[in-house]
């Protein structure tokens, strides 16, 4: 696998692009000389220089060490709910396939309405009734609201699977059911159960910040959607202080990017007819 | 026929969970929002009004959870939402049926637009795969379908608005200054100030519609009827479209319904970036003021329309492919 991503020119770009997120998240004291980002300790509105790369925000706070501690948040949101969502999706999509009948009818009942009912608006309103949203919150609607998608490509790969030959011998061996689904079914689906990840990753990047960004994520605690909403509630593009709009919201998009990247490339290596052709007709004769 | 009964089916079942959910929400939140929002609106609203949102809230604690439960059904379904905070003493369907337009109208002609227009061009980047469309259309497009709704709208706002010292407008869905009605001023206003929301609805959504029929196309292209068409020495072009691209076509079309909700969730953060006046904007208001009887209509209208389109994109299905009109 490690071969596949480093041919994939779109999986290359996105797994570094994802690498360096996570050093920028886990030692954030390496690329900011401020070690109190919150602090409203220079001057206000500050135009770029160089002791402020991108300027300081109405507030005098200073924009590149904000980016910088805002990482944290935005990429432990995103791992937490691809994870937490991507664990449902597997539960659900493979018991589903897998038990059949009624179980299966009901699994798969529930999964399409909570695929076809407008998430978003529903997340604002339990997030509105909840108060403003701690981060628990924040995981826990994003997880419940963004397993579906998962589910269902989970149960259509899960139930091509079930009469296999290999199942079928496994079966014949006398081996538990538990056993037969965890090293046996799941094993097979790596590569989507993968992909489930990155979907449900990018989905939750996306969501949080907008939901930071209207205000109803934790706005005193930092993070890229935070820092937008502040931008946003002090008028910085009519004010003359783009780079507090553009900084955060082109961190977001490269997060978003880097998995959006790495699942469309994973896409093209576990199915072949997608792959780009080759042009040069050389290379295709030798190999 | 048993298709379209199947589809209608699933079309009440969500419709009713919607309801409920929304009926559970108020209820299983702690420190009961809605008794302090009733305490709020105490002595401003005629009895009956208050009567309903006790149904609504279940603040009114001698009504068994199911006789509750029964009355909210029977208002919801009968379109009775109650009186709303915000825009007291209007009703809360009347707040609705105003903004509705606005919604249908952008995010509509948008949603469809870029529908229509990434099929194309994923039809034509399938077709020449490995191209010079092929090979840039996408990766750029797997990038911007990474890009936060809200921010492209601040984008657009910037470049076109701030940094043309507004050329166009980027505040509300017309002037002020302009009377409304049907005259021409108005509708060129009216146009102006949808083109930067419409704008940034079809950028963000299109890739998604370009990369799957993109892949589908590469997927039929695979197929023996199409090498059959090419043997029988028709053109490229019938090829192209009747053969290919009315296949590819059809999971598209299932994939557009599916993907709705995503589109509703950034239009509602298109709209609040552009102060649009539709139900996105309202939604977040309404939020904001703690409004619960709006927010919660606001939910189920946005739930009902997404539903409806659902549907329509069934009998679509229905009528363009035999194989789901025989499916059992």
């Amino acid at each position: 696998m490690v071969a596949a991503v480093r041919s994939n020119s779109k999986a290359m770009v996105g797994a570094l692009l994802l690498l360096l997120f996570v050093v920028v998240a886990a030692v954030p004291q390496l690329f900011t000389s401020i070690d109190t980002p919150d602090a409203h300790a220079f001057e206000l509105g500050l135009p770029p220089s160089w002791d402020h790369p991108l300027g300081t925000t109405a507030f005098g706070q200073d924009i590149y060490a904000q980016l910088i501690y805002g990482t944290r948040q935005s990429l432990i949101i995103a791992v937490v709910v691809g994870g937490l969502a991507t664990v449902l999706s597997v539960i659900v999509g493979v018991s589903a396939a897998y038990l059949g009948g009624a179980t299966d009818s009901l699994l798969s009942a529930m999964t399409d309405v909570f695929l076809v009912v407008p998430t978003f608006p529903l997340i604002i309103v339990i997030a509105a009734y909840a108060g403003k949203g701690s981060l628990v919150v924040i995981i826990g609607v994003l997880v419940i609201t963004g397993w579906s998608y998962g589910a269902r490509q989970l149960r259509a790969q899960a139930l091509s699977l079930r009469n296999r030959d290999f199942l079928e011998s496994a079966r014949v061996r006398g081996e538990r059911r538990s056993y037969i689904i965890v090293c046996e079914v799941l094993p097979t689906m790596t590569s989507l159960i993968l992909a489930t990840f990155l979907g449900s990753a990018l989905y939750a990047v996306l969501t949080a910040a907008g939901l930071q960004f209207i205000g109803l994520g934790d706005s005193s605690s930092l993070s890229w959607g935070t820092m937008l909403h502040w931008a946003q509630s002090n008028a910085a593009l009519q004010s003359g202080q783009p780079l507090w709009v553009v900084a955060p919201g082109l961190c977001i998009a490269l997060l978003g990017a880097s998995f959006a990247l790495l699942n469309y490339a994973f896409d093209e290596i576990s199915n072949p007819a997608l792959r780009p052709v080759r042009r040069s007709r050389g290379k295709r004769a030798r190999s | 026929m048993r298709f379209l009964m199947h589809r209608l089916g699933f079309f009440a079942l969500t419709l009713w969970a919607a309801i409920t959910v929304n009926f559970f929400i108020p209820r299983l939140m702690p420190g009961d929002p809605a008794s302090a929002m009733m305490a709020r609106f105490h002595g401003r609203v005629n009895p009956a009004a208050i009567h309903a949102m006790e149904i609504a809230f279940g603040v009114d604690a001698q009504q068994s959870l199911w006789s509750q439960y029964v009355g909210y059904l029977h208002n919801t379904v009968t379109g009775n939402f109650g009186t709303s905070l915000t825009y007291f003493p209007l009703s809360v369907s009347s707040q609705i049926a105003q903004a509705v337009p606005w919604t249908l109208g952008l995010v509509g002609v948008a949603t469809v637009l870029a529908f229509l227009g990434g099929t194309l061009i994923g039809t034509i980047s399938g077709w020449r795969r490995g191209g010079t469309v092929d090979s840039i259309v996408p990766p750029v497009f797997v990038v911007t379908s990474a890009l936060p709704y809200f921010w492209v709208g601040m984008m657009m706002i910037l470049v076109f608005s701030v940094w043309t010292n507004g050329a166009l407008p980027n505040d509300g869905a017309y002037s002020l200054d302009v009377v409304p009605g049907f005259t021409m001023p108005f509708i060129t206003d009216v146009l102006r100030h949808a083109l930067l929301p419409a704008m940034t609805v079809l950028i963000t959504s299109i890739g998604g519609w370009i990369l799957t029929m993109r892949n589908n196309m590469v997927t039929v292209l695979a197929e023996d009827y199409v090498r059959m068409g090419r043997a029988k020495g028709l053109s490229s072009r019938k090829i192209m479209y009747q053969y290919a691209a009315r296949n590819a076509l059809l999971p598209n079309l299932a994939g557009f319904a599916m993907s709705l909700g995503f589109v509703v969730a950034g239009a509602i953060l298109v709209e609040y970036v552009f102060n649009y006046p539709g139900l996105g904007y309202m939604l977040l208001n309404a939020v904001n003021n703690l409004d619960y009887p709006l927010m919660q209509a606001l939910f189920l209208m946005i739930t009902v329309a997404v539903l409806v389109a659902v549907l329509i994109c069934d009998f679509l299905t229905a009528w363009l492919d035999p194989r789901a009109r025989s499916a059992s």
